[in-house]
């Protein structure tokens, strides 16, 4: 066993000098079956399943930095599967089935904790729209449950109740929410990847797509040209620079997201909590920091930095929720950046190039897709057609008036 | 971010709502544009890496539409300009 108490005790006696790495670093070969640009989350998981699942061989993943260095290591790692609408939510909870077995398929501690989410409700039009929203999951084989104000005390009695503005008048929960170690997501799906055979490839920037007579030959990258008889895009908040090499221009902006770690306290919030009328949430990470955050910054960036506007407007959010935290001191905060789509909701599709796929448009909340995007874009990209719960994540949705606008905000991405 | 108004001066982007790419000010014509034109407007944006001219309101303060451009790597803002003024140049009445 690679992994054992006795190995722990035994390798801090000898200075931690026998561990190995967890993945070979292959030098990329001439030519590919599947490249995929990525190593985020949805890379490394749609690798991992192209060869596990759909029998693949001959993969790679061209990552230009190190695996889990994008938004899959700097998220809030929320895991839920809380939609309304048809085109998401049989896609989420197919995610979140995903998420309850994963630890077991990979064989990896990604410490899925489905500790449960709450979103607060604080008038009558809230709890009606919760509630139906509650009910489209349960007919989706998801679960709901509607908490009242006084169950909602019952978690957390020093929530402020009687906020002027947002009194608390109870909660949408769904008990089967979490959080999750995003790190370990991304070491497991690459260790697995790696084991079956994929070889992935860092530091390795695409800087050009080679395209002829309508199909994909291969990429140029920064360790030199890769041929390819399939290439899909996994790249998050740099879809827009990636699909330019294929003279696309995307429903996307990019926006910085920023999310924030507070020292360690004592146990305070066992599950999530959202907060939207004061656009903040929160959890409590194993360690005791409270994680936290609330909107984009709202401009297009590619700076993986905020502002300082949005720290104090979630401060104030976190203060107006939970005034027991005033004396709390900040740890750290960052941003990552969030492919926003014009509707909010993701794309995974072909595209007009022959053998290039792409998959993009999460928003910040791409995170709890990882499994089910990875699965998705794996059957795409061996079996050329939409997996079953995928279907509605096409690029020609604009044209055709089929958006999936969970938030019903139209074509402006810094609202959704 | 401090935008440089035109006719205010330095003002604290908080006081500004952001609409995106400024290329929305060259609105296809509705009457002769085809559909597939119109999607691209509406839908689709270069979203740069680097410079980046794009639409602000200032709603806390004069109501004013600016061109703003920022480069958005950085954040750093090199140009400010009345929207009124930009699409004047571009040809168009108002
Ligand atoms: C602060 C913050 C909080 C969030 N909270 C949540 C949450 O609570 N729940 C949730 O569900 N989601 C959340 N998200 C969103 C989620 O993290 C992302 O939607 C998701 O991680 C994106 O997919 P990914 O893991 O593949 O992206 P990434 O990890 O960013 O992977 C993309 C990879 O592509 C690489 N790349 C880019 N360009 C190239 C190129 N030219 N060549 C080669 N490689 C390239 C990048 O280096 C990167 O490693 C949050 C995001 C942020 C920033």
């Amino acid at each position: 066993m690679r992994y054992s108490g006795f190995r722990v005790i035994a390798e801090a006696l000898t200075g931690h000098k026998g561990w190995k790495p967890v993945w070979r670093d292959p030098d990329p070969q001439p030519e590919y079956d599947y490249i995929i640009i990525g190593g985020g989350g949805h890379g490394l998981a749609t690798a991992y399943y192209l060869a596990k699942e759909f029998g693949q061989a001959r993969i790679a993943v061209l990552e230009k930095g190190y695996l889990g260095g994008g938004n899959v290591g700097r998220n809030t790692t929320i895991i839920r599967s809380n939609y309304l609408l048809d085109g998401n939510e049989p896609f989420y909870e197919f995610s979140l089935k995903l998420w309850e077995g994963l630890e077991q398929d990979f064989n990896y501690n990604a410490m899925v904790s489905q500790r449960g989410i709450i979103n607060l409700i604080h008038t009558d039009a809230q709890r009606d729209a919760a509630t139906r929203r509650g009910n489209a999951m349960i007919m989706h084989g998801a679960d709901a449950r509607l908490l009242s104000r006084d169950e909602v005390r019952q978690m957390y009695p020093w929530l402020n109740f009687d906020n002027a503005r947002f009194p608390i008048k109870g909660a949408l929960m769904q008990p089967r929410g979490g959080t999750v170690r995003d790190d370990a997501v991304a070491w497991g799906y690459a260790r697995g990847a790696d084991q079956r055979g994929v070889d992935l490839i860092q530091n390795c920037e695409v800087t050009g797509m080679r395209i002829e007579n309508g199909r994909i030959k291969g990429v140029e990258t920064t360790r030199g040209y890769i041929g390819a008889k399939k290439v899909g895009v996994a790249v998050a908040g740099s879809s827009s620079k990636v699909m330019a090499h294929a003279g696309m221009r995307l429903p996307i902006e990019s926006h910085v997201l920023q999310a924030f770690v507070s020292e360690g306290l004592k146990p305070l919030i066992d599950g999530v909590m959202t907060f939207g009328a004061g656009h903040f949430y929160v959890s409590q990470s194993d360690k005791g920091g409270l994680v936290f955050g609330g909107d984009i910054d709202g401009y297009n960036s590619y700076a993986q930095r905020g502002n300082l506007p949005v720290i104090e407007d979630v401060a104030e959010g976190g203060m107006a929720l939970m005034p027991a935290i005033g004396r709390v001191r900040l740890l750290r905060t960052w941003g990552g950046i969030m492919d926003m789509s014009m509707d909010g909701s993701p794309i995974i599709d072909k595209t007009h190039v022959e053998g290039l796929y792409f998959n993009g448009g999460w928003c910040y909340g791409g995170f709890k897709a990882t499994p089910a995007s990875g699965w998705a874009f794996a059957h795409l990209l061996a079996k050329d057609e939409s997996h079953i719960t995928a279907k509605a994540y096409r690029f020609d949705r604009f044209l055709k008036g089929l958006m999936i606008d969970e938030k019903g905000q139209g074509a402006q991405p810094n609202l959704h | 971010m401090i935008i440089h108004h035109p006719i205010l001066g330095p003002r604290d982007a908080q006081e500004f709502v952001y609409l995106g790419d400024a290329s929305l000010i060259d609105r296809p014509d509705g009457m002769t544009a085809g559909v597939e034109v119109f999607h691209d407007y509406l839908y689709n944006r270069t979203n740069p890496a680097g410079e980046h001219q794009e639409l602000w309101y200032h709603e806390q303060g004069d109501r004013s539409w600016l061109v703003v451009t920022r480069n958005t790597v950085t954040h750093e803002i090199t140009k400010v300009e009345l929207a009124r003024d930009v699409a004047r140049s571009r040809g168009r009445t108002k």
